[in-house]
């Protein structure tokens, strides 16, 4: 699937040399009737070839609007970037001309919806759509595109891809229709792909089985792979690296093992003792109190404070904590992360 | 598998960023609350309000806008120009082109209200009994609907009035009928759909295992819910209603002989449209302002209950 | 699925809205001639209107209309005749099928020059709108289709004639014997302005909200240029509710016909009818409409299998 890779027009300052991706100091804001919602206000992130970054967080934390921003896909207005860059491969993504970013899609880097029953167009075949990708970046003729639309089919293990591909989207169960959307940003051989909750519309044997095709095709490509999710569970199982966001920051970011044995935030704390364990069956579950901030009245400091238990008079005053770090590779933006992590392990 | 969705005490007031500003953690609104706050602010709603009321003034106190007698007319005359009371000339017969155009609102704006309230009363059964009961009595209905859909109305209309009208009388009652049992089947399938949507909500559920008879259900709780877009339609067809009257009476079989009306004039002004031009101007401008007029009114009302389209 | 499967479940589809068709056929021209028969104590004098009716077109009426049969062997007949072609005769004694041979053409050109107006205006200004919602186009469209729906076709149509014809000269201000296409330009696009601005409206509505879906994001996603998402994707799917509209405005269509044609002096199928109607001409009436509520219920069957091409989904309901 290399062999045409060599036909894509080469982005200029393209270092090969230089990180995979990188995000710094991103912001982005939108601006609605009732006020203006700062949904980023400063991400940090970087991801490497063959990696897989987990960003966990609460709906309305900024996860898909980041990588919505990564993607250049924000809806415009009422999203603004206001802040920050988005660098692949040292190309500054944000001060691209629109035509060049436009092929940087599905080229370099591609995305894969949480529900592909509307994520897909209802109206066109699964062939038409896959295909469409190679005639508008390859120039190919409908007849080799369909071609190639078979073989994308076949290597999501698609069964009779040869007749499906005629098929439409509503034709397909939920995991063979999450199965195209994979083929179809795989299609032109990107080298990152974001995955916005791949797997929460789908019942929990299909996403085991979607979690490790997907494994197995990042293996394949040394591809390097943001997953952004709310389910704990399927982030132990294929991450490396976890950033947990809050309230459109990172708070904490750490080696999968690292964060999961001795987390440095209260949030990310909270958050592992949420979860229901078998061996802490009959006791209380710890539930995060309160309701996550409305972000057009972000609290003044570090914005999880009124619902943390840790939380101190510098919690309250500006300006946020900064980042501290915790270990080589790990920081964690909380003032008493020593006190967090000095506790009692979460989990064994 | 777990979720951090689920372990947050409550659901977030809105997930997404751009909601979140809008949501806020005010106290709650309701839709009908929120379609006035719509409404007051929206230009389109008061302009309609205020031809619609002018309109309906006229209709009921016509003395008021002109003192000249719209059926005294004198060939003498004949295509005149403006003079005195009479500011917008006279017509072929030399009739009060103003006092005539004033005194003709009450039988668009008359046919169209009862017209539409026959639709209504038609519409509402029919819509509400197919959606609630369902099964074969709703196949039966939908059926219905569609052969009633399938026959162009101002065709069926052409012939119903013509059938109905005895040539002695006016023609106000055929006109009225005809449309009322033509126009009949946006209005059922509105409160169809609205009320099938209603029946499938909890708080139908909870009232049904709680004891409540069919009439209560349908009136206390399925009703209120599907009554804002039956009223939107109601508005819109009242003024289709006013257009189709007039198009049947230009036509020759609505309203006639010596009744006073829109249509009318327009179909005598026609012909002479060289000779003389305001005859055929005036009565309508004053038939598309009134139709306007209601068209606005349901739109802005659609427009406030829909929030989807703001 | 198999290709075996994909056809059938097409051809299911197909066969159930024939035989709704064919219901619908049966149950609006038994309406219809209900109408216009049922329950009358004399429908000879219904149908000649106020004019005196001599006996022997008396009788011959009906043994034509098969009056001293019960009313559903009156249908019978009346629908087998329908089925043949043969159409009866007006009052004037000329045939209507012939009348109808003669007019149709010239009623066809008109409305499909008005159609091609309408979808033309509608959807070039519907799509505008609806990318820039709010914007001063879409403003002033919103307006201008308030206006065109206030506007009924009997205030449209000696209006258009008025200062188009009459005052500016622009167009000639009625048409002639055998109108072309300058002289069908004027009432057509008074035609067209019947059905544009719900055209416009539902346009408008589809593709706002159709950019708005997620399969734009993902056709965004796949590095797609704006134009070929709006071009390609976006406008396939806004079309559909546009498509079966047209179907639904063909009844707008012909019954404004009538009052264009009218007004335009132009000799088609609704000419005819408004003479039809002012010199009550009952038969001529009666198998005019007949053959229009036909043409309006094959055109809307035609229109909802063209739907079934266009939108896969309506296939599996």
């Amino acid at each position: 699937m290399t062999d045409i890779k060599a036909e894509i027009d080469v982005l200029p300052g393209l270092d090969s040399s230089a990180r995979l991706l990188e995000v710094e100091d991103l912001r982005v804001e939108f601006r609605t009737q009732v006020g203006v919602a700062k949904a980023i206000n400063g991400v940090n992130l970087h991801l490497d070839p063959g990696e897989t970054l987990a960003i966990l967080g609460e709906s309305g934390c900024g996860k898909s609007v980041t990588a919505q921003a990564i993607m250049g896909i924000l809806d415009s207005p009422p999203g603004f970037i206001t802040g920050g860059s988005i660098r692949y491969r040292g190309v500054d993504l944000l001060t691209l001309p629109e035509e060049q970013r436009r092929r940087v899609r599905a080229n370099h880097i591609a995305m894969i919806f949480q529900d592909a029953l509307s994520a897909l167009n209802p109206v066109f075949s699964v062939g038409f759509q896959l295909g469409e990708l190679f005639r508008v970046h390859r120039g190919m003729s409908r007849q080799d595109a369909k071609r190639r639309a078979i073989e994308l089919l076949d290597m999501v293990k698609i069964p009779a891809a040869r007749q499906r591909v005629n098929d439409y989207p509503h034709q397909f169960s939920g995991g063979m229709r999450q199965r195209v959307m994979i083929a179809m940003a795989l299609a032109l051989d990107p080298k990152v792909l974001i995955a916005d909750e791949p797997t929460t519309a789908l019942d929990v044997t299909v996403q085991a089985q979607i979690m490790s095709l997907l494994a197995e095709l990042q293996r394949e490509r040394n591809m390097g792979l943001i997953l952004i999710t709310h389910d704990m569970g399927v982030v132990a199982d294929v991450a490396d690296r976890i950033s947990v966001m809050y309230a459109g920051r990172v708070v904490e970011e750490a080696p999968v093992l690292d964060i999961y044995a001795r987390p440095a935030h209260p949030y990310t704390k909270a958050l592992l003792e949420s979860i229901p364990r078998l061996d802490l069956k009959g006791q209380q579950l710890n539930v995060i109190k309160g309701l996550p901030p409305n972000l057009t009245r972000i609290p003044a400091g570090c914005a999880f404070h009124p619902r943390c238990g840790y939380a101190q008079s510098v919690c309250r005053a500006d300006p946020p904590p900064q980042l501290f770090d915790v270990a080589a590779g790990r920081t964690a933006r909380c003032h008493f992360w020593t006190e967090v992590a000095g506790d009692e392990p979460a989990v064994k | 598998m777990s979720n951090v969705e689920s372990v947050t005490q409550a659901e977030a007031p809105a997930a997404d960023p751009a909601a979140a500003g809008a949501g806020g953690s005010e106290k709650p609104r309701s839709l009908a609350g929120d379609a006035w706050n719509d409404l007051k602010r929206n230009w389109i709603f008061w302009a309609a309000s205020v031809l619609v009321v002018l309109v309906v003034m006229m209709a009921a106190f016509p003395g008021l806008f002109t003192s000249a007698d719209p059926e005294y007319c004198s060939l003498s005359r004949q295509h005149a120009g403006p003079s005195g009371g009479a500011i917008f000339g006279y017509n072929f017969q030399g009739c009060d082109v103003y006092a005539r155009t004033i005194y003709g609102a009450r039988n668009s704006v008359l046919i169209g209200l009862f017209a539409t309230i026959i639709s209504g009363a038609i519409g509402l059964i029919i819509g509400m009994a197919a959606g609630y009961f369902g099964g074969w009595v709703d196949a039966l209905l939908a059926r219905g609907i569609d052969i009633v859909l399938g026959i162009p109305t101002l065709l069926a209309a052409i012939v119903l009035a013509r059938r109905l009208s005895d040539s002695e009388d006016s023609g106000f009652w055929p006109v009225v009928i005809t449309l009322g049992v033509l126009t009949w089947t946006t209005g059922a399938r509105i409160m169809r759909s609205s009320v099938i949507s209603a029946k499938s909500q909890d708080y139908v559920a909870a009232a049904r295992m709680l004891g409540a008879g069919h009439a209560r259900l349908m009136f206390r709780h399925i009703l209120p819910n599907a009554a804002a877009p039956f009223v939107v339609v109601l508005t819109l067809l009242l003024g289709a209603n006013i257009a189709t009257e007039a198009t049947l009476t230009f036509l020759g079989v609505g309203l006639r002989g010596n009744a006073i009306s829109w249509g009318i004039d327009i179909s005598t002004a026609a012909p002479y449209v060289r000779e003389a031009a305001a005859p055929l101007v005036w009565p309508s401008v004053f038939l598309a302002a009134t139709v306007l007029a209601f068209i606005m009114l349901g739109d802005a009302i659609r427009d406030a209950f829909d929030p989807r389209l703001r | 699925m198999l290709d075996s499967q994909r056809t059938w479940e097409m051809f299911r589809y197909f066969v159930r809205r024939v035989l709704q068709g064919v219901l619908t056929f049966f149950g609006a021209t038994f309406i219809v001639y209900a109408l216009m028969f049922a329950n009358q104590t004399d429908p000879l004098q219904t149908l000649a209107g106020e004019r005196p009716l001599p006996e022997n077109v008396r009788q011959a009426l009906t043994e034509r209309y098969h009056l001293d049969d019960p009313f559903i062997v009156q249908y019978g007949h009346y629908m087998r005749g329908l089925l043949t072609g043969d159409f009866g005769i007006s009052l004037t004694n000329r045939s209507i099928k012939e009348m109808m041979e003669q007019a149709w053409p010239v009623t066809v050109r008109l409305a499909l020059l008005a159609i091609v107006i309408a979808v033309l205006i509608s959807v070039t200004s519907g799509i505008i709108s609806g990318i820039r919602r709010g914007g001063p186009f879409d403003t002033v469209t919103l307006i201008i289709t308030l206006i065109l729906l206030a506007l009924p076709i009997v205030v449209l149509a000696p209006l258009a004639q008025l200062f188009f014809g009459v005052q500016l000269k622009w167009f000639p201000a009625t048409a002639g014997a055998d109108p072309g296409v300058y002289q069908l330009l004027l009432p057509a696009a008074v035609l067209a302005t019947l059905v544009m601005a719900t055209e416009i409206r539902v346009t408008r509505a589809s593709v706002a909200e159709n950019l708005r879906s997620d399969y734009v994001r993902t056709a965004r996603a796949k590095g797609l240029s704006k134009r070929r998402v709006i071009g390609v994707h976006v406008l396939r799917n806004s079309l559909i509710p546009v498509i079966t509209l047209i179907g639904l405005d063909l009844g707008n269509l012909m019954a404004g016909a009538i009052v264009t044609e009218g007004v335009f002096n132009i000799p088609g199928v609704g000419f005819n009818l408004f003479r039809g109607i002012r010199t009550e001409d009952g038969p001529l009436v009666v198998g005019f409409v007949s053959i229009l509520v036909i043409v309006f219920i094959v055109v809307n069957l035609v229109v909802d299998l063209l739907y079934a091409v266009l939108d896969p989904r309506i296939r599996y309901e």
